[in-house]
């Protein structure tokens, strides 16, 4: 691992030129795979999020149907080769319980009664990581879903924010997560419906409120980029 | 994990009581359940404490030996955090090895370990790069019946807070008190028709779709928090999470963990 960098902001400007409240470039594709039913490729930053959106479709195995809904599953995966030290191939800890959360995060949108004994399944494959992954993923899925037709109440929209050099600072990058004081990923469905909240590290609580009202607004901005981005692959201005 | 059904009618019953501040079991929606902490039951364990809230029961057991440190951080000791969820504490746990439920639990659990500062990893190095102490801190859940988050965190702070350094079996001189440098508490808060409940009891967990745990610091800073489950809170409802479960916090802290100190 590199040694930390003397100072993670320098003249108000942290490592990469942004502001404090400035999120990653982000870029988003939408329907990028031919077998998937929905698909979606974005870049926040460095990471290269990939996901794919199959269903709804039978389940298999059977018992796991519910009689009066579609069951949804999320699996976030990293590539080997995504992160600087090699990572072994499938599931670790880590892993599982991002699955978990995303799930939790994704799954309040989806109307699920359209679909009985049905599956909704969502891959998300971490092709290059750069702090960040699971709100990017969040991102993905969420418009890979919408690319799926499934029906959805909303758009999920993530982002993090953290602490760096003792200021709070939105979406992250590596080095600022490596060697900040601490990482808060949320994940909303604009306007205000919290669905993911996760955070280590260390918090006041008056900084905890300043943090969460800076990664709600960024969630803000990504929900519009989301939407943009829907917009130009299906060329409907849909009515908010 | 596949929770038992609770019946539609009991669910709508249970929300009609939250709305007019009432609960299954009687307790107000601010209510904790009583609780109780053993500590050193198990006397081969380092450290050990037995944790119950109402019905819910945890035994954490502490290892410390010595071990290979880390590459990356050849100074600093290791801490490794398991829950298992086995049997004979619920119907529904199957054996094998962790599923998503269990190792979310011992996740959150050592995130509030690691991030309070409650063991300061480099008081734990022996000889850099070549020997530092591993602690375990392992959750063995006996009794589920609900809000395993915050017994197995009460667990385990109790039992890293009576642990022993093992220096004589390793000939490195007498026996040692593990140093703990912070006491967080973990403190879980659902939703429930608009209303937040502490501390739910497991059907109130079964049925109400958001769960919010938040970890606080001696100091009252958050040192970890996780949203589980599949509803949707608003930031009114988590900064009102924030202040319930601080409060508490705080009282839990002074009654079980600091009355040695």
């Amino acid at each position: 691992m590199k040694d930390k960098p003397e100072k993670l902001i320098v003249k108000g400007k942290r490592l990469d030129g942004r502001k404090m409240d400035e999120l990653r470039p982000i870029k988003i594709e939408v329907g990028v795979l031919k077998r998937a039913d929905g698909s979606c490729y974005l870049e926040l930053g460095e990471n290269k999020i990939m996901a794919a959106v199959y269903g709804p479709r039978e389940v298999h195995p059977r018992h796991l149907q519910e009689a009066t809904r579609a069951i949804v599953r999320y699996r976030y995966n990293m590539a080997s080769f995504s992160v600087e030290e090699r990572k072994r191939p499938g599931p670790d800890r880590r892993s599982v319980e991002i699955s978990k959360v995303s799930r939790d995060a994704i799954k309040p949108v989806i109307i699920k009664e359209c679909f009985p004994k049905a599956a909704v399944d969502i891959f998300v494959e971490v092709l290059q990581a750069d702090a960040g992954t699971r709100t990017a993923g969040i991102n993905a899925a969420s418009i890979a879903l919408a690319d799926a037709g499934i029906p959805m109440k909303g758009l999920v929209s993530s982002c993090a924010v953290g602490k760096i050099d003792g200021h709070i600072a939105l979406d992250p990058m590596k080095d600022e997560d490596n060697y900040g004081e601490a990482d808060m990923p949320i994940a909303m469905v604009v306007p205000d419906r919290i669905t993911l909240l996760q955070m280590d590290g260390h918090f006041t609580q008056d900084e905890f409120k300043q943090a969460f009202e800076l990664a709600k607004k960024g969630c803000e901005q990504i929900y519009e980029m989301q939407r943009q981005a829907l917009i130009a692959k299906y060329g409907v201005e849909g009515k908010q | 994990m596949n929770e038992s059904i609770v019946a539609e009618i009991r669910k709508d019953y249970m929300y009609d009581l939250a709305k007019r501040g009432e609960r299954v079991d009687g307790r107000a929606l601010d209510q904790y359940r009583d609780i109780s902490v053993e500590t050193g039951e198990i006397s081969r364990a380092e450290g050990s404490a037995r944790v119950q809230i109402g019905n819910t029961q945890v035994l954490v057991g502490v290892k410390i030996q010595p071990g290979e440190p880390f590459p990356d951080t050849p100074d600093k000791g290791v801490i490794i955090t398991n829950a298992e969820l086995v049997p004979l504490a619920s119907p529904t746990f199957e054996s094998g090895p962790p599923r998503e439920g269990a190792i979310e639990l011992a996740r959150v659990v050592d995130r509030g370990i690691r991030e309070s500062g409650a063991l300061d990893l480099t008081n734990l190095c022996i000889e850099e790069g070549v020997k530092v102490w591993m602690v375990f801190i392992d959750m063995h859940v006996l009794d589920h019946d609900g809000n395993l988050i915050d017994a197995a965190a009460l667990g385990a702070i109790a039992a890293l807070s009576n642990a022993k350094l093992p220096n004589e079996r390793y000939d490195m001189g007498k026996d040692g008190q593990l140093p703990v440098a912070d006491l967080p508490v973990a403190v879980t808060v659902v939703e429930m028709g608009g209303k937040l409940l502490l501390d739910p009891g497991l059907e109130e967990e079964q049925i109400t779709p958001a769960k919010l745990t938040i970890i606080f610091n001696k100091d009252g800073s958050i040192s970890g928090m996780q949203k589980s489950g599949t509803g949707m809170l608003t930031s009114e409802q988590i900064y009102q999470a924030i202040e319930m479960a601080s409060n508490k916090a705080k009282e839990i802290r002074k009654k079980f963990l600091e009355r040695k100190g």
